[in-house]
């Protein structure tokens, strides 16, 4: 409480301009925050209504074209404008100038116009939205979004497309500030992996986001003037779409998880009090990941038409991910043995995370497999996997990260026994909901089914009964975070002993961030000296 | 509710098969899962933190344990055989799943927004329902009339998309008579979910005496004799003479199956794409030493009857084809 009038980067000033205007890494992180909460807000409400729609086996609570805009906003939304953003633009913009011991970002004007192009594309597409929807799916497949769906698909794609744009301005200012303001003595192998899963993450914002954009031009060019790409009967492939399509869409799913991956590298660290277990092959293996996720999109096409050694070869590629992928999860588990483990709600959500994306990349392989692929393609089987990967990793790892890093971004306490509560409901309803899925897609359920036979019920009503859990879940933080900013406890700048250059300022910090630029003499993680400070940095206030 | 379901029927000569790869995987992903969560579960209770020191002071140093080399490389080696496992498994699986046997008995397929259309070759059509013969390879050629679908009986663990502008296909042989149902896999527009029907598997001479059965409504002919009604009320004869070159147009007899040679080199086996390609857009691969006044007949002609006229155009071949083949 003494220390109440210190001046941090969030009192410096309450005008609504200083917020608008700002170029502070530090407040655009939070510009973003509440922007990709209210879209997970509304990605989260179609999914209710999905859920509701499919408690029963007939069509019955909503028309079909109705139930296929909505889930055509899940995905969309949740995609596009909630997972692809979320720990890059709110984390990843918040810790890596404190991270790298840096005053702000490289550009940090261009950081402000990321999150204004975001905000135009989450506008023109939830425009889109409001005024009649799009069915198409979050993929547009065509010939069906350029020739037969009579939807708002162009204003939905073009928001889309905008918001490409925000991503890779975020790519590109990572890079760069990762190559030139790192402090002195943070060498390269000094790097927390957080930093080094967002290097990688920006090179796949760069190279792949361009290939989406022009995608739904051309679909947009086929929709609107009739030019002939993708339709056949104005001359077009309607695969090569597909190609085009999962380009992106593929490696965009390792947008999702590797940061994901580099907050849990973070959280098991600090929570087992351990260096991480594998240093240089965890970060390797960020890129090898990057690097395969390039070459593997034919996977997503093996009942397509493309030929039989197209898929076997996209099979092997595919198979190739596993390997860096189980190897980081062997790391995470390593670095447990002979730990100090708290079991505090962050660390929670990082085991969770590990038991959750081990599930999503098993099965992973088993969708990798060409052979079994084609039974399962395109059912709950699919829906299941990717929801462990997406939801099980990349929110669980998003969720563990603002549990972890709230302190320091707000300067208060969260509750912890509810975090914890909320932490195991989460996880709890997202088995519910989820692992049903696989049982229901190899029985042979298609996916975007707005009505169902009969003898999918029983799974079906499991999956919502939890989705209604999951839904707690994630309210409770959402309650508990907001209830925090006047209540919580006030947080110290480094409540949990860790050893990360952000702990070494106070929290919230200052908009410098660093009194001094701090110096390092050390490598990440270094928990094992009972109380040695990662740098000689002088903490203002 | 008719019953609770966990595993799908199998009704295939394929089911099993990939039952097999999929109990494989199963059991892989279980050993690991397990393996992953015992590990989490007992290093937390064993390594856990004592009170007191949580959570905000620096509890007693933990031991520090350099990466090692050895399990570096045993952890993904591990994972590598397993995953070269799942891939030739997968991959002989994939093949025979979509190379089909010589003598397969066809059955033309369109998908249309949004009902399965059938022909069989002998006449008999059908709307949503496909009957077939058990213990005998049944090979659909399947067109889509306006967007993407997928053609997917989860009894026999096979599905293959019908794309518009393109034939695909798809074999399978049931192993036993029953009905199995039969869905739309690619999402396509509002009744996307309706798009199901089934397919009725009958024993042989069952299905002989149900394709001989009188069809409700119009009369019937064989697909071919169609294709040669829809090849002269299109006027093709004016270029294409059934049995001989014209100066216009080379001939269709035997052209089935043989290898065309193209203007500008290089030649191309005419089959059932190619022939398809050769109607609708046909500058796309012009036969040598002809000239390009051939029109498009995109419009002109529906995807079923498209078939009907390939059907016509392959019953025009034997001798000659059979003899280029050598």
């Amino acid at each position: 409480m003494e220390s109440a009038r210190r001046v941090d980067y969030l009192n410096v000033d309450y005008g609504v301009r200083s917020w608008l205007l700002t170029t502070d890494h530090k407040r655009i992180a939070l510009l973003y925050l509440v922007s990709i909460t209210i879209m997970f807000m509304i990605g989260g409400l179609s999914a209710v209504a999905i859920r509701l729609e499919l408690l029963t086996p007939a069509g019955d609570l909503l028309q079909a074209d109705n139930y296929n805009k909505l889930f055509t906003m899940h995905g969309v939304v949740m995609v596009f404008f909630f997972l692809i953003p979320s720990i890059p633009a709110v984390l990843g913009n918040f810790l890596l100038p404190l991270m790298i011991g840096a005053r702000d970002v490289a550009f940090p004007r261009l950081n402000l116009l990321s999150w204004y192009v975001f905000v135009t594309g989450g506008l023109v597409t939830l425009f889109g939205m409001i005024t009649g929807g799009a069915d198409t799916g979050w993929t547009f497949y065509t010939p069906y979004s350029t020739a037969a769906a009579t939807t708002k698909v162009i204003p939905v794609a073009l928001g889309v497309f905008i918001n490409g744009f925000s991503s890779i301005l975020t790519g590109l200012n990572f890079i760069v500030t990762i190559h030139t303001l790192r402090a002195p003595g943070l060498r390269w192998f000094r790097l927390p992996l957080f930093v080094w899963t967002h290097y990688a993450t920006s090179i796949i914002f760069i190279l792949g986001t361009p290939v989406i954009a022009i995608t739904l031009a051309l679909v947009g060019l086929e929709r609107g003037f009739h030019i002939g790409i993708f339709d056949p009967a104005l001359g077009g492939d309607p695969v090569l779409f597909q190609h085009l399509f999962w380009f992106y869409s593929h490696p965009a799913v390792y947008i999702m998880i590797l940061p994901s991956m580099g907050v849990i590298s973070e959280l098991v660290t600090c929570f087992a009090r351990k260096k991480l277990y594998g240093y240089t092959v965890v970060a390797g293996a960020s890129f090898a990941i990057a690097f395969l996720g390039f070459l593997v999109w034919g996977h997503h096409m093996f009942t397509s038409s493309q030929t039989i050694l197209s898929g076997l070869i996209f099979s092997f590629l595919s198979m190739a991910v596993a390997i860096p992928s189980a190897v980081k999860v062997f790391n995470w588990t390593a670095t447990l043995y002979r730990g100090s483990i708290a079991w505090s709600a962050p660390m929670l959500y990082a085991l969770g995370f590990i038991g959750l994306f081990t599930i999503g990349g098993l099965t992973g392989i088993m969708l990798a497999s060409t052979g079994l692929d084609v039974h399962v393609h395109d059912t709950y089987f699919i829906v299941a996997h990717f929801h462990y990967i997406m939801v099980g990793g990349a929110i669980m790892g998003y969720l563990g990260g603002l549990h972890y890093w709230w302190p320091k971004i707000t300067g208060r306490m969260y509750p912890e026994p509810l975090a914890r509560i909320a932490g195991l409901i989460v996880f709890l309803g997202f088995n519910l909901t989820f692992f049903p899925q696989f049982v229901l897609g190899y029985l042979g359920m298609p996916r975007r089914y707005h009505a169902y036979p009969e003898e999918f019920q029983v799974l079906n009503v499991f999956s919502t009964a939890g989705a209604s859990v999951l839904g707690v879940g994630y309210l409770l933080p959402l309650l508990y975070f907001t209830w925090s900013l006047r209540y919580g406890e006030r947080a110290p700048a480094n409540p949990w002993g860790a050893t990360g250059l952000e702990w070494q300022t106070s929290s919230p910090p200052p908009t410098e961030n660093f009194a001094v630029t701090p110096v390092v003499t050390q490598d990440a993680y270094d928990y094992h000296e009972a109380a040695a400070p990662v740098s000689e940095v002088l903490v203002r206030g | 509710m008719k019953r609770l379901a966990f595993f799908p029927e199998q009704a295939s000569t394929m089911a099993g098969q990939v039952d097999g790869l999929f109990f494989f995987l199963l059991g892989v992903t279980a050993f690991f899962s397990l393996l992953i969560a015992g590990l989490i579960v007992t290093f937390m209770i064993r390594f856990r933190r004592r009170p007191g020191t949580w959570p905000s002071e620096r509890s007693e140093p933990t031991h520090s344990l350099e990466g090692s080399f050895f399990l570096e490389t045993f952890w993904s080696v591990v994972p590598f055989g397993i995953t070269l496992i799942a891939y030739f498994w997968g991959a002989s699986i994939y093949a025979a799943l979509y190379i089909p046997p010589e003598n397969a008995l066809q059955i033309n397929v369109v998908g249309k927004q949004w009902m399965w259309k059938f022909q069989h070759l002998e006449g008999r059509q059908e709307i949503d329902e496909l009957h077939i013969p058990t213990g005998r390879a049944v090979r659909l050629l399947m067109a889509s009339e306006d967007v993407i679908h997928s053609f997917y009986v989860p009894a026999f663990r096979t599905k293959m998309d019908a794309v518009p502008g393109r034939y695909t296909s798809l074999w399978f042989e049931a192993t036993k008579p029953g009905e199995y149902p039969l869905y739309c896999a690619e999402y396509c527009g509002t009744l996307h979910s309706g798009m199901i029907g089934r397919v009725i598997a009958l024993e042989p001479t069952e299905f002989e005496a149900w394709l001989a059965g009188i069809e409700p409504g119009a009369g019937r002919l064989p697909v071919a004799a169609l294709g040669e009604r829809v090849y002269q009320a299109q006027g093709c004869p004016t270029c294409h003479e059934p049995r001989g070159d014209s100066a216009r147009g080379p001939s269709l007899a035997g052209l089935a199956g043989t290898a065309v040679p193209l203007t500008g080199g290089g030649t191309v086996t005419a089959d059932d794409n190619y022939l398809r390609e050769s109607i609708v857009t046909p500058q796309a691969k012009l036969v040598a030493g002809y000239p390009p006044i051939m029109p498009t007949y995109q419009g002109l002609v529906n995807e079923q009857e498209l078939m009907q006229l390939i059907a016509y155009i392959k019953s025009l071949a034997p001798a000659r084809a059979a003899a280029e083949k050598r």
